[in-house]
């Protein structure tokens, strides 16, 4: 069963396509990596799907539902969630809080509740807290809940967008560059926590830049090379491509 | 047990304003305390959309003007209570505030800005040159309340002074305590995320324009109940209430005392009322006193006076 298909999606900038007909589609419980060489098209084809940029051409079909272009966060109350590679964490508020944010759509309620401090409303404020401290205890960032999260180390915040993520029980996942900048123990952590969200049964959607990881955990593997699709397949096929070899590893050993 | 900022924060503002009168000088600190209040109160939804929301108005004294008038015109034209006229002029507010941020609020940006600054010239204007209604520059009067003759004859004799002290902090900590019931709650939280990360808040699913619609009705409100009590407490206004210059004053009240903190709000109200009280000199020169302030706190004290102490305080503490 299919619950993203992204179907011939397009989008060019000033006359040169950034992206040009890319298919694909990722299951429940599936790790899908987008993978390619730097300027390949991979971010902004995550902004396609993710609502933030309009596709020229082609659809985004989440679960049955054509929902190309639709604004972020009806797309969350539609069980999709993203994270960003240039983190986008609420820097002044605490951990406990960025958590929160992500049951939004669970513990909003009436204005007027929130304003007179009803019951209600702390009723729902709670439920959330202790949803995200349960999330944050899965992440590992349960002891640093009170901090500012600007005063987080690089590989906690790409932890925290994550665990933030999570709150909203999202049926699909796109991680961009969820372990960049991150140290060899951090991807690691990470590598595990995205293992573990898939076998829940969370479909996600990777663009890593992080080679090893991305044959290591993903199901199958999407190269995309000058906005183009070049191969597809699962990790051991595509490695052995030979246009995956010449267009990206050809090209960063080139570069090396 | 710590004490939380909302507890904490109540409580010293009911006991400042509770204690101060042993301190006063003269009967005449009654008014100033009344004026602070009434300035605290604005300026505390000047927070809520500016502090927590991050989006700027400069024309909220337009709304100022809606509640005042409405308490000068609604009892004599529509025969409501003065009381009446307050919630009256309070809806108004809402309501005008909403039809312009609406379609506002869906761009990026500082639209806002501009737009609320053509709304509060616009409603300033309406406010000088409908003679027949406003009776113009004039100004025109303001009916009395009532709830002062009507607590003598409770047995409470309260003076004039007292009596607008008294009401005017009893909404002003009302108001703190609705803010700061807000800023904790998922609709704060959610107007202070947008504010740090508009693109995250929309993918938590968000809906910002409506959020930050939600905080400009809101102050609003703020705004207009604070003009209607100083047009019953003057029982006179003129349209200066409504004017530029007023709008200005409340932000730079907010920003002199920390644009995000409740308690630096009505900190920099107490500090830019009492200024020209304090000293004559400064009404001539107020519009250049209220732009250096600007200035130098966005040099040195970017947060605001009270957060920028507390932050040392706590530095120091730990």
């Amino acid at each position: 069963m299919t619950l993203l298909s992204i179907e011939g999606l397009g989008i060019t900038f000033g006359g040169i396509a950034a992206v040009k007909d890319v298919s694909f589609s990722v299951r429940p419980g599936e790790i899908v990596s987008v993978i390619g060489p730097n300027g390949a098209g991979k971010t902004t084809l995550f902004n396609m799907i993710s609502g933030v940029y309009r596709p020229g051409s082609g659809r985004v079909v989440l679960n049955g539902e054509d929902v190309t272009a639709m604004s972020p966060h009806l797309l969350a109350r539609r069980g999709m969630c993203r994270t960003f590679q240039n983190l986008q964490v609420f820097q002044s508020m605490t951990v406990l809080e960025n958590t929160i944010a992500g049951y939004h759509l669970q513990e909003s309620g009436p204005v007027l509740a929130d304003l007179l401090h009803l019951p209600a409303s702390r009723r729902r404020a709670r439920a959330a807290e202790q949803g995200a401290r349960e999330l944050l205890r899965r992440v590992g960032l349960e002891r640093a809940a009170e901090r500012e999260a600007g005063s987080l180390s690089y590989g906690s915040l790409k932890r925290l967008e994550i665990a933030r993520a999570m709150a909203l029980q999202p049926r699909v996942l796109l991680l961009d560059e969820p372990a960049a900048g991150c140290n060899a123990v951090e991807t690691e952590e990470i590598d595990h926590l995205i293992a573990e969200i898939a076998a829940s049964g969370v479909a996600i959607l990777l663009v890593e830049h992080d080679m090893k990881m991305v044959m290591r955990i993903s199901n199958h593997i999407v190269v995309l090379d000058h906005g183009e699709k070049i191969a597809e397949g699962d990790p051991a096929t595509v490695s052995r491509n030979p246009a995956v070899i010449a267009a990206y590893l050809g090209a960063e050993h080139a570069a090396g | 047990m710590r004490l939380t900022t909302k507890t904490a924060t109540l409580l010293a503002l009911v006991a400042l304003i509770a204690l101060a009168p042993l301190f006063f000088p003269s009967a005449f600190y009654y008014r100033v305390g009344a004026l602070i209040f009434v300035n605290g109160l604005a300026v505390t939804g000047i927070v809520i959309l500016t502090g927590w929301a991050g989006q700027i108005s400069l024309g909220h004294a337009g709304f100022a003007g809606i509640g005042a008038y409405a308490c000068a015109l609604a009892p004599v034209h529509l025969g409501l209570h003065p009381a009446l006229a307050i919630l009256l002029g309070a809806g108004v507010s809402a309501v005008l505030a909403w039809l312009v941020g609406r379609p506002i609020l869906r761009l990026k940006g500082y639209y806002l800005g501009v737009a609320s600054l053509g709304m509060g010239i616009l409603i300033s204007m309406v406010l000088n040159n409908e003679r027949d209604l406003t009776r113009g520059p004039d100004g025109i009067d303001v009916p009395d309340l009532g709830l002062r003759a009507a607590l003598k004859t409770a047995g409470l004799d309260l003076s004039n002074g007292e009596f607008w002290y008294a009401l005017c902090g009893i909404v002003l900590v009302l108001g703190a305590w609705l803010a700061l019931n807000l800023h904790d709650s998922p609709t704060g939280r959610a107007l202070r995320a947008l504010h740090g990360s508009e693109v995250a808040a929309r993918t938590v699913g968000m809906d910002v324009p409506r959020l930050k619609l939600q905080a400009f009705v809101i102050s609003a409100v703020y705004a207009s109940v604070s003009g209607s009590l100083l047009a019953l407490q003057n029982r006179f206004i003129t349209p200066d209430v409504a004017g530029f210059m007023h709008s200005v004053e409340m932000v730079t009240m907010a920003v002199l005392g920390g644009v995000g903190s409740v308690a630096g709000a009505i900190f920099g109200a107490a500090v830019l009322t009492l200024l020209p009280q304090m000293l004559t000199v400064f009404a001539e020169y107020e519009q250049l006193v209220l732009g250096l302030v600007m200035v130098l706190v966005m040099i040195f004290l970017r947060e605001g006076v009270v957060p920028s102490i507390l932050r040392k305080l706590r530095g120091t503490g730990e």
